[in-house]
């Protein structure tokens, strides 16, 4: 078990929960087409203070939705895949290039994923990956930006993602970045909204506890773009936290806000360790 | 307009006399966390509080809160204790404040404020997403609601 339980009656719950756990597989390991091995729980790394061991949200799923992603045929999210390969191709702009024209294949960027949101000198802020592929398209393809949360902007997210899968996240917070990650911890841990919930009041203090039918993970996003069962589409990580953050009845930040993008670098490097498993199934 | 207004005032107050006694959210005195008076000035109504527990567009309570009596309500949360026998365990003043501002009586508690209408974070307009109006905001239970779940509370006895 991972948490104390207050009272005997959370006790009982904690042991149902455990025993229903057993049959949901959250002891179990995850592995790819039997051939990507994914990290799914592992020492939390030394920046953060509460929390020992950190957990891929897969491990919180029932039997049924983590099977959905132990198959690339079985896993929904592969078919946005596909299209952001498609994407990948296409040339656009005034320089008649496309991805491939500089990167060849998508599996030549292997790795990627695993290192944004990073430190961009030239720009001398934060990118997360969006926003260096839009850079790419204004500077290089002399096209227009994709939309930040749209359709092929997230698919091309969640086809990087999908060939770094099994790699370790690992985002650097030191150096210039570190105004950011501070900046993004703080948002993490403010009490916002009528509810007055900060990300961590659910997600490192009661992770693993029910709240009403759900069963909170710690919110790690190794997994993004995820494939959510609710609304049958890929959900990009920004539209995660603006679903969150309205729950705790507030105002929301921006999809590609600077505050959403400085509390992606901080949630990421909360992760680092785990693997990059997008796109991730979840209910 | 004014003299219509103070005209109804004095209709209302005619025919209940309670509403001119609510007790506003900022007005609340709280005295070691608990709060003595009622927020009406009527007692509540355990049926009522029973419906605003388990609903989840008001006080939600079984999202992190188990209650035996209520398991006919499916999923019950565990961010919070069991509220079996609370009834025991506190006084209906206690009761109370916890019910208002919980905040009160556990410093820091993730357990929201039901009766409490400023002081917020970013408060939104319910749960669009959408900034609200402070001067708008309302408290996430009125004060009958509050004393209808206090009434509801004293009912969990062991
Ligand atoms: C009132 C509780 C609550 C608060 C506050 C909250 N969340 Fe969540 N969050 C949930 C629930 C419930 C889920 C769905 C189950 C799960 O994965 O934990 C979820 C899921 C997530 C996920 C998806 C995890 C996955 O593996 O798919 C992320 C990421 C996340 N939250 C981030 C955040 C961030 C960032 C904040 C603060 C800005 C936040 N949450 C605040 C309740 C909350
Ligand atoms: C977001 C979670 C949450 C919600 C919603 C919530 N509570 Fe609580 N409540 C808690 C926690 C956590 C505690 C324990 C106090 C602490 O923080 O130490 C608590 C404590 C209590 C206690 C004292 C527990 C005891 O018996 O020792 C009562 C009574 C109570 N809550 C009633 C309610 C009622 C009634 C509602 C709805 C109107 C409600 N709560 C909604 C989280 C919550």
């Amino acid at each position: 078990m991972r948490k104390m339980m207050t009272s005997v009656a959370a006790m009982t719950a904690a042991i149902a929960l455990a025993a229903g756990a057993a049959s949901a597989g959250q002891e179990d390991n995850l592995v790819v087409n039997e051939e990507i091995e994914i990290v799914v729980r592992t020492d939390a790394p030394a920046h953060m203070e509460n929390v020992d061991t950190i957990y891929s949200g897969w491990t919180f799923r029932s039997d049924e939705t983590q099977a959905l992603q132990m198959d690339d045929f079985d896993n929904p999210g592969m078919i946005f895949v596909d299209m952001g390969r498609e994407v990948f191709d296409a040339a656009a702009g005034s320089e008649g290039k496309s991805c491939a024209s500089c990167h060849e294949s998508p599996e030549n960027l292997k790795g990627v994923k695993a290192v944004y949101p990073k430190w961009n000198d030239q720009a001398e802020e934060v990118y997360t990956i969006e926003m260096q592929i839009n850079e790419c398209r204004t500077d290089r393809m002399g096209a227009e930006k994709l939309k930040y949360n749209g359709g092929d902007m997230t698919n091309l997210v969640a086809l990087l993602a999908s060939v770094s899968r099994g790699m370790p996240v690992n985002v650097a917070i030191d150096g210039p970045a570190q105004s950011t990650w501070e900046w993004g911890k703080e948002l993490y841990y403010s009490r916002t909204g009528q509810l007055e919930l900060s990300c961590a009041n659910c997600h490192e203090d009661n992770y693993d506890n029910m709240i009403r039918a759900d069963h909170l993970s710690q919110g790690q996003i190794n997994g993004f773009p995820a494939y959510r069962l609710k609304n049958a589409k890929l959900n990009t990580v920004h539209d995660r936290f603006k679903g969150c953050v309205r729950d705790t009845r507030a105002e929301t930040y921006a999809p590609a806000s600077p505050e959403f993008v400085a509390l992606e670098l901080y949630l990421s490097s909360r992760g680092n360790g785990l693997s990059v498993e997008g796109p991730s199934v979840r209910n | 307009m004014k003299r219509t207004f103070v005209a109804a005032a004095v209709v209302m107050a005619g025919t209940f006399p309670a509403l001119a006694e609510v007790v506003a959210p900022a007005a609340v005195t709280y005295a070691d966390g608990a709060v003595a008076q009622s927020l009406t000035g009527q007692a509540g109504n355990a049926d009522a509080g029973r419906t605003v527990m388990t609903t989840r567009g008001l006080g939600n309570c079984i999202a992190c809160h188990q209650v035996t009596a209520l398991e006919d309500f499916p999923f019950h949360g565990e961010v919070g204790p069991s509220l079996d026998g609370a009834g025991d365990r506190w006084t209906q003043e206690e009761l109370r404040g916890i019910v208002a501002n919980a905040k009160m009586m556990f410093d820091g508690t993730i357990m929201p404020a039901f009766y409490k209408k400023s002081g917020y974070v970013r408060p939104g307009d319910g749960y669009t997403g959408k900034a609200a109006k402070e001067e708008d905001l309302e408290p996430l239970l009125t004060a009958q609601q509050v004393e209808d779940v206090v009434a509801y509370l004293a009912t969990l006895t062991e």
